[in-house]
């Protein structure tokens, strides 16, 4: 019973992770159609900013964790700008190419900037503290990651329906030359919807390093992949699908690391990934994709 | 109001557009006519700056507007329903109107023009809650028209509003939007079905293959069986 408590909050934890992740890819493909996959190179930004403040003596916690995230949100914006706008007109693989330029050229700045090595970040290993809730015993990132992924997502259901600018991003995400005749300034819409991807990987990246304990350049590599096929999995493009998507992944994850044998142990990835391979022959649009025929313009 | 001057449009290589000419004025419903592919809709793209003009100028209350893009043109008071309604199916009618008034900083006058509008059409006020996409295409027009109003326009542009819908549902289209000049809106109203159009416009223009071929009242092509049949085609009356 404590084991199954211990390990149903661990997947859910997990999966809040991918979650985040995927959310972030989501939203940005649903408004504007591109799959950014210098994503995961927000969690190094992350990383290495913590990295720097804490080697500069700024490695109080509570510095760390808003800085870090500003400085995501920050990077994403510019990204955005430099990056992404230039090419928003061209084809889609034009822009998938650039993310992995973006990708490429930041991990590059990590490695030659700091070390191509792993450094250790150990400033919120506090995160990791551990508490006794009867005979259970969980960590404090344990109960954040859940919790904040959570409020992340009310918040930005509320964003999504209450204000003017939330509004436009679903309108845009079907039409976004209708939102545009509205008055509604583009690259506004785009810019938010970079922003939120970037606090949404900020988050992420606070999770994942406590976790870690460690950074290196090519941090970002997995977890975006991950989150890929948690946007695939949920129905890409779709926003709570990502959601739905993530935490699937992430209870796979767990289920299988206590389901499988230690000699099998290796094979975790490719286990979730036939799973989740077999999940999408049965539905091919993803858990919560709409069905959308070749030529469906609606789509 | 709003001056076209000898405008071309091109896509790509194809001149969709040959040096037009147009202009309405300040409370007139003018109403461009002409068979699918004449290049209304290109005509209507380039005044709301969505394609760019190749020759010519679009001027707005006395500016050239050239330059501008198009949300600034919205920002202006010039707004459009496109073709196909383009309604935000995945958006309730209260969000599809909200948003229609996103460049509106003054919440009680949209409050007030909301309540305006739905006393005009009050099947909007019954499907309030309702997704756009859950709408029949007459109501998904009266929605569309409404959101294009809550910008709070000066020249609002219709794109074949009575494309694919049953006949009686255009006339009463057609009766609202005429209606609204009373509201002190100015309209021009792009539409191949020229004998619906006609019975309440001031102006009309005819294009035809990219040229204009027409330009006057709409009374002088209504009672002209000889311009209808050279450019309207069957169906006269």
């Amino acid at each position: 019973m404590q084991y199954v408590a211990e390990q149903a909050l661990n997947a859910l934890s997990i999966g809040a992770e991918y979650s985040l992740l995927a959310l972030g890819l989501a939203i940005v493909f649903s408004v504007m159609g591109l799959v950014n996959f210098a994503h995961g190179e927000f969690l190094g930004v992350g990383g290495y900013i913590m990295y720097a403040m804490a080697l500069f003596g700024a490695g109080d916690i509570w510095m760390i964790l808003p800085v870090c995230l500003l400085t995501v949100v920050i990077t994403a914006v510019l990204l955005e700008r430099v990056a992404f706008r230039p090419v928003r007109r061209a084809p889609a693989t034009t822009g998938l190419l650039t993310a992995f330029g973006v990708a490429i050229i930041l991990q590059n700045v990590f490695l030659m900037g700091v070390s191509p090595r792993p450094k250790a970040v150990p400033a919120i290993a506090v995160l990791n503290t551990t508490v006794d809730i009867g005979s259970f015993t969980f960590t404090i990132l344990q109960f954040l990651e859940a919790g904040v992924t959570a409020i992340a997502i009310v918040l930005l259901v509320i964003f999504m329906r209450r204000t003017k600018l939330g509004l436009a991003m679903r309108a845009a995400a079907h039409d976004f030359t209708t939102v545009r005749l509205m008055g509604v300034r583009a690259n506004r819409v785009i810019a938010t919807a970079f922003a939120i991807s970037g606090f949404l990987a900020g988050l992420a990246a606070i999770f994942f390093i406590a976790r870690r304990g460690a950074i290196d350049p090519f941090m970002g590599l997995l977890p975006v992949l991950k989150a890929f096929v948690a946007c695939v999995l949920g129905g890409f493009g779709s926003l709570p699908g990502a959601v739905v998507g993530g935490l699937v992944l992430g209870i796979l994850e767990v289920v299988l690391i206590i389901l499988l044998p230690d000699f099998l142990a290796g094979l975790r990835d490719a286990a979730v990934f036939f799973i989740i391979g077999a999940i999408l022959v049965g539905r091919p649009q993803g858990i919560l994709g709409k069905k959308a025929e070749l030529g469906d313009k609606t789509a | 109001m709003l001056e076209v001057d000898n405008v071309s449009v091109n896509y790509g290589a194809v001149r969709a557009v040959h040096s037009v000419s147009l202009s309405v004025n300040e409370g007139e419903i003018v109403t461009l006519l002409g068979p699918n592919g004449a290049g209304k809709t290109s005509m209507l793209s380039a005044i709301i700056g969505l394609v760019p003009v190749a020759e010519g100028t679009v001027s707005f209350q006395g500016q050239n507007i050239n330059r501008l893009d198009t949300e600034s043109r919205v920002a202006r008071g010039i707004t459009v329903t496109p073709e196909g309604r383009h309604v935000f199916a995945n958006l309730t009618v209260e969000e599809n109107l909200i948003l229609g008034a996103a460049i509106r900083r003054d919440a009680e006058g949209v409050a007030r023009d909301l309540e305006t509008y739905l006393d005009m059409f009050p099947i909007l006020r019954e499907r309030f809650k309702q997704s756009g996409g859950s709408l029949s295409g007459g109501e998904q027009q009266m929605l569309a028209v409404v959101r294009a109003l809550m910008s709070g326009p000066k020249l609002l542009m219709l794109d074949e509003p009575s494309l694919g819908l049953a006949p009686q549902i255009v006339d009463q289209i057609f009766k609202l939007i005429s209606g609204l000049r009373d509201h002190g809106l100015t309209l021009l109203v792009v539409e191949q079905n020229a004998q619906e159009a006609l019975k309440f416009a001031d102006r009309a223009y005819i294009l035809s293959s990219g040229n204009l071929e027409f330009a006057g009242t709409a009374e002088e092509l209504r009672t002209s069986a000889d311009l209808m049949k050279a450019y309207i085609g069957e169906g006269v009356s």
